[in-house]
């Protein structure tokens, strides 16, 4: 054979090899259909006919009538402002703990911190059903703190710690708190305990070496952590529903009673959409801080 | 001990004694975290018609209540059916995504692994309610395959995350030299690939039956009459009444969650340490 049409014969070669190696990466990627299947029929239409539907007027033609009802109606503005609230006070509160007891993570030598990581983690395992069950039982008005206060003679009638604002954050900053905890404790842990060494060397305070050195560092773990927080309270529904027992109510809750009760699909929907909205906004943000497996968190 | 507390704790020459405030408050977290799901064992035992801590008799009658009750019997069974069904659904399409995805390395991987992973960020009312509606039209509301189905799309992101990871530290090259042997792109996943990824796998499959076994809002919509979850009767039970039962009931859902969560850090652990 001449070495012309060996070339030939080469480059033939390698662009049928090409063509079958995208063939197989193309039925490799088929392998993702079922999942994708599901996520479509579950999720992406469903949710694509709800914003539809918050397009629909009572009448049935097209209106903004479910998004006016929000700006106008009282009752939804407070919700709004209720699920605000809720989100903004229970992101701060879980900061404000959270960020001394991940420091005090961050500080301890691995075996211990670890042993005392379990205390973070066994809650977040625990059912948050069974959990906003405990606090139900502890808060309510013949439960534990109340009767254990009266008897150490603390106050002298039991205090409405549930079925109101107080219950609902108690419950959902000890939900939340492990999300925030957890990424800040991981980027904690991953600050060179060098630098504080080089900025004591160089004649910083204690407290001058941590605001300058490792709190900056540490911002990217905060942000991040309370962003989820934030984004989970904001959808959040079991913890309020139980605890806040009918004066706590939150867009979720309000969402599920359109439907329950009213059968109001159009105002359900347009909602959903804006919490979504809201959602997808604090998520985009959170993206930019942290890989995209990181945020859910999830259990 | 003041020899402790004059001893310094950080880098920045900070001693123990100054940091006293670190500790307690951290124990008191810590205390706060653990201590309110725990209390619920103990009262789960107690003989009285109220919930009272320590009890001051001790009994199995809330047990014997929860099991002789047809309603929660059943609602028990669902539970665990549907959570069962959704780890051998979820956990083979999760894989296979995770596989494909690792394998394939398009471009337009990132934007399908971002797509399989929203039924994590949207909010589980939103899902409820799209699912509560497709439902009706595909007439399979209040069944156990449409709770089995929902639970395997909440699922699906945390089979996939968790496989993907696991992927990622396996060496594809000794599936290729499976397959220049001779073996098929199957076999050679099913005989070399996956028995290395297998602790991943079962970490996975243990979450997605988790997922489903936990999960309350989305089961309230779209499980009921005798296809209700344990999880929804607890919900409508806590809105009505706070029977000493649920105390029972949670005690066990204690025990199976701490009992699988174990098991998936062990395998978890090993995955790291092969």
């Amino acid at each position: 054979m001449s070495a012309g049409a060996s070339a030939v014969a080469e480059a033939d070669n390698s662009a049928g090899l090409r063509r079958d190696q995208l063939r197989e990466r193309l039925a490799l990627f088929g392998l993702c259909s079922p999942a994708l299947l599901i996520v479509l029929v579950i999720l992406v239409i469903p949710v694509g006919w709800l914003f539809y539907l918050s397009f629909l007027g009572a009448d049935g033609s097209f209106s903004l009538e479910n998004y006016a009802r929000m700006v106008q109606r009282k009752s939804y503005l407070r919700i709004f402002e209720t699920t605000f609230v809720v989100s903004i006070a229970t992101t701060a509160i879980c900061i404000l703990i959270g960020y001394p007891f991940a420091y005090f993570l961050s500080q301890l030598p691995r075996r211990a911190a670890n042993l005392c990581l379990i205390t973070v983690l066994l809650p977040f395992w625990t059912s948050l059903l069974v959990r906003t069950y405990a606090w139900l039982v502890l808060l309510q008005k013949r439960g534990l703190i109340n009767e254990w206060a009266i008897d150490l003679g603390l106050w002298e009638e039991p205090l409405k710690f549930v079925h109101n604002m107080t219950g609902t954050l108690i419950g959902m900053v000890h939900i939340m708190l492990p999300f925030l905890v957890l990424p800040l404790y991981s980027s904690m842990s991953a600050i060179d305990r060098n630098l504080m060494k080089a900025a004591a060397n160089l004649g910083a305070s204690p407290s001058r070496a941590f605001w300058t050195t490792f709190f900056p560092l540490s911002l990217p773990g905060l942000f991040a952590g309370s962003l989820i927080v934030f984004v989970l309270c904001l959808g959040f529904f079991v913890t309020p529903a139980v605890l806040g027992g009918g004066r706590v109510i939150m867009v979720s809750m309000k969402i599920a009673s359109n439907i329950e009760l009213f059968v109001n699909w159009g105002a359900a929907s347009a909602l959903g959409v804006v919490l979504l909205a809201m959602t997808a906004a604090i998520l985009w943000l959170a993206a930019r801080f942290l890989k995209l497996e990181q945020l859910g968190g999830g259990h | 001990m003041r020899n402790w507390l004059a001893r310094p704790a950080s880098e920045t020459q900070v001693s123990h004694g100054q940091r006293l405030w670190l500790y307690l408050l951290s124990g008191l977290i810590m205390i706060w975290l653990v201590a309110p799901t725990l209390i619920v064992v103990p009262m789960s035992f107690s003989d009285s018609q109220y919930l009272e801590f320590p009890p001051q008799h001790w009994s199995t009658r809330w047990y014997q209540h929860y099991f002789g009750s047809e309603e929660w019997m059943s609602a028990t069974a669902t539970s665990l059916s549907a959570a069962f069904l959704t780890m051998l659904l979820a956990t083979p399409l999760g894989v296979l995504a995770a596989y494909g995805l690792h394998a394939a390395r398009l471009p337009a991987g990132r934007l399908v692994f971002a797509l399989l992973i929203t039924p994590m960020m949207v909010p589980l009312i939103l899902i409820a309610i799209g699912a509560f509606y497709v439902y009706v039209k595909l007439q399979i509301l209040y069944t156990l395959f449409g709770v089995v189905l929902a639970h395997s799309l909440l699922a699906l992101p945390l089979v996939l995350i968790v496989t993907a990871a696991g992927l990622k530290s396996y060496d594809m090259n000794q599936e290729m030299a499976a397959r220049s042997l001779g073996a098929s792109r199957a076999r050679a996943f099913l005989t070399v690939t996956l028995p290395q990824i297998r602790f991943s796998v079962i970490t996975a499959a243990l979450l997605a039956f988790l997922t489903s076994f936990d999960e309350v809002v989305v089961a309230m919509f779209i499980s009921g009459g005798d296809n209700s979850t344990l999880t929804r009767n607890m919900f409508n039970a806590l809105r009505d009444q706070i029977d000493p039962t649920i105390a029972s009931i949670s005690t066990i859902m204690i025990l199976i969650t701490s009992a699988l969560m174990v098991l998936a850090q062990v395998f978890g652990k090993q995955r790291e340490n092969p």
